[in-house]
């Protein structure tokens, strides 16, 4: 982190998921594991060697590079929708069946193809609001 | 996305609700995706054996609102036909036979035999296996599928031919019900050659080499990379493309790769790249090798080993066997358990061989229909577990909380009989 104050930025993509939710920034350039990698009770990432390893996105705009492993990805973020442990929102940069298919089923808005590195853009705490019927991406960073 | 004739019909619900649902669901995962259009498939693996962690979730205990929940991603409790493409069942929660060395309660049990009998009684094949190219589904090269299960897929796609993206339960449930799946990624000839090329510069023979290649290159490439391995010199076999397949899926996101002059869509590493330069060159030597071993390793720090778990993904007779050989004129540790995993048809014919009894009076245990990973269970009071599976150990410590311990298969049966792991790196 530098000194500098950071500004708004408004990111500009594709909305696969309809809707708007915002939330408390939670970024990882890794990709994630769905099944054997997400604990669905407490939406926590449970991957050994993950760098999230033991933090929750639940009611967090996850943004991460996508999804990876197992093809349980869908049915674990599925579950962690029935048991109210689900992001708010999920941005990310590659797209695949298990990431199209998770995003899909969890019901929350989804933004990728974006016109800026969400990685450059976005950091862990910021505030971002996702506007995925637009395919807009908002990131407000604290104490702005 | 364009749809036809009979896909509209299907979505606007000539075919009645559910599978409209299942249009729906393909529609929504196709559109995500950009797919432009759907393609038919008569070959669909999914997962929809239910137990009461995924009734609890979904307000009602019918198997029909678990499979329209779960299955299809549905907003309401339909009444599921019978499947129309020819749809088998994997890898499952339960060992019919053996569910009680799980765990498992009566009534968790009666709830996932209710479950199987409805997956029979709507038409889906119960392979219960992680590896349906065992025991009945071996797709044709080409062949358009709807697979679940990254190993299957990573297999198939790999070493047959034929064609499959990584599916969920959800749109293997929609394909089961309409013979579709979106015409996306690994369906199309353009999208199946190879992006990254692997210089192998150690030899890669046995089980455990192979297991540690595809550890190291699934950490190595991004998800929608197709690596091209070359420099091997010995010809692999099933059991070795299995263990390859399995590892990188599991590390990172490999769905396809090619092995020129082995797999099944490559003669040549031109051929795999078709003509044109790598995207990137990679080099794996001794201590690329070393690497993949201590990251297999990484979770272990005692040596004292309470389950050695072999079949993942799902032994082969072959496997059995060569357990069944090891332990001859031994028995496995007092307080050390030693299960094999393997297909519930193949089972039946290593209770046929000897080979579960051989197993049972040296102190192991055959299972089959599932896996500790899957079915998330162990031995009471389980520490450290044993392998021979870059798969297995990769995820067993996340899901279990348990340490991990990755070698081969003789030291696996050896930690199985002293109760010590003894293995070395490579």
């Amino acid at each position: 982190m530098t000194g500098t104050r950071r500004e708004q930025v408004v990111l500009t993509g594709r909305g696969l998921v309809g809707g708007v939710a915002e939330g408390e920034a939670l970024v990882t350039r890794e990709a994630i594991s769905g099944w054997g990698g997400v604990e669905p009770r407490r939406g926590r990432v449970i991957e050994s060697r993950h760098e999230l390893v033991g933090q929750s996105f639940a009611g967090k705009v996850l943004v991460f590079r996508g999804a990876k492993g197992s093809s349980g990805w869908s049915g674990m973020f599925h579950m962690s929708r029935l048991m109210g442990s689900a992001p708010a929102a999920m941005v990310f940069t590659t797209m695949n069946t298990k990431i199209a298919l998770g995003v899909v089923v969890t019901h929350v808005p989804a933004v990728t193809d974006l016109d800026g590195d969400p990685f450059e853009v976005i950091r862990t705490g910021d505030w971002v609001r996702v506007d995925a019927d637009r395919g807009q991406v908002i990131v407000t960073p604290p104490g702005r | 996305m364009r749809l036809t004739d009979d896909e509209r019909a299907m979505l606007d619900g000539a075919e009645g609700e559910a599978v409209a649902a299942a249009m729906d669901l393909l529609v929504r995962y196709g559109e995500v995706l950009g797919a432009e259009r759907l393609v038919d498939t008569d070959n669909v693996c999914g997962a929809n054996l239910f137990g009461s962690r995924h009734s609890l979730v979904c307000g009602s205990p019918t198997p029909d609102a678990a499979f329209s929940e779960h299955s299809l991603d549905a907003p309401t409790v339909l009444t599921i036909p019978p499947v129309k493409a020819q749809s088998y069942q994997l890898i499952g929660p339960m060992d019919t036979e053996h569910w009680q060395v799980q765990g498992l309660p009566q009534a968790e049990h009666d709830e996932i035999m209710a479950s199987e009998r409805y997956n029979a009684e709507h038409g889906i094949h119960l392979l219960n296996t992680c590896t349906p190219y065992q025991v009945g589904n071996v797709p044709l090269k080409g062949e358009h599928c709807a697979w679940m299960e990254s190993s299957a897929v990573v297999y198939v796609n790999s070493v047959l031919g034929a064609r499959t993206n990584v599916e969920g339960r959800e749109s293997t449930g929609a394909a089961m019900l309409t013979g579709k799946i979106p015409y996306w990624g690994l369906h199309l000839d353009g999208n199946r050659h190879g992006t990254h090329l692997v210089e192998v510069g150690v030899p890669v023979t046995s089980n455990r080499d192979w297991g540690l290649l595809g550890y190291w290159i699934g950490e190595q490439v991004p998800e929608e990379a197709i690596p091209v391995v070359d420099g091997i010199t010995a010809t692999p076999d099933l059991v070795r493309l299995k263990h390859f397949g399995a590892a990188a899926a599991s590390s990172g996101g490999v769905e396809m790769y090619h092995v020129p002059g082995i797999t099944a869509e490559a003669r040549t590493v031109e051929e795999a790249l078709a003509g044109r330069a790598p995207q990137v060159r990679l080099r794996y030597g001794a201590a690329e090798r070393q690497e993949a071993y201590e990251h297999l390793n990484a979770t272990a720090t005692d040596t004292d080993v309470d389950l050695v778990m072999i079949g993942c993904p799902h032994a082969t007779l072959g496997q059995i066997r060569d357990v069944v050989r090891l332990l001859e004129g031994r028995r496995v540790h007092d307080g050390t358990e030693l299960w094999v995993f393997t297909p519930r048809a193949l089972r039946h014919v290593a209770e046929q061989n000897g080979y579960a009894q051989a197993l049972a009076d040296a102190g192991a245990l055959l299972m089959s229909d599932t896996c500790p990973a899957i079915g998330q269970f162990l031995p009471n009071g389980t520490r450290v577990v044993a392998t021979d599976s870059a798969k297995q150990v990769h995820y067993l410590p996340a899901i279990m909380g348990v340490q991990g311990l990755f070698g081969t298969l003789a030291e696996c049966v050896d930690a199985a009989v002293t109760g010590t792991w003894r293995g070395d790196a490579p």
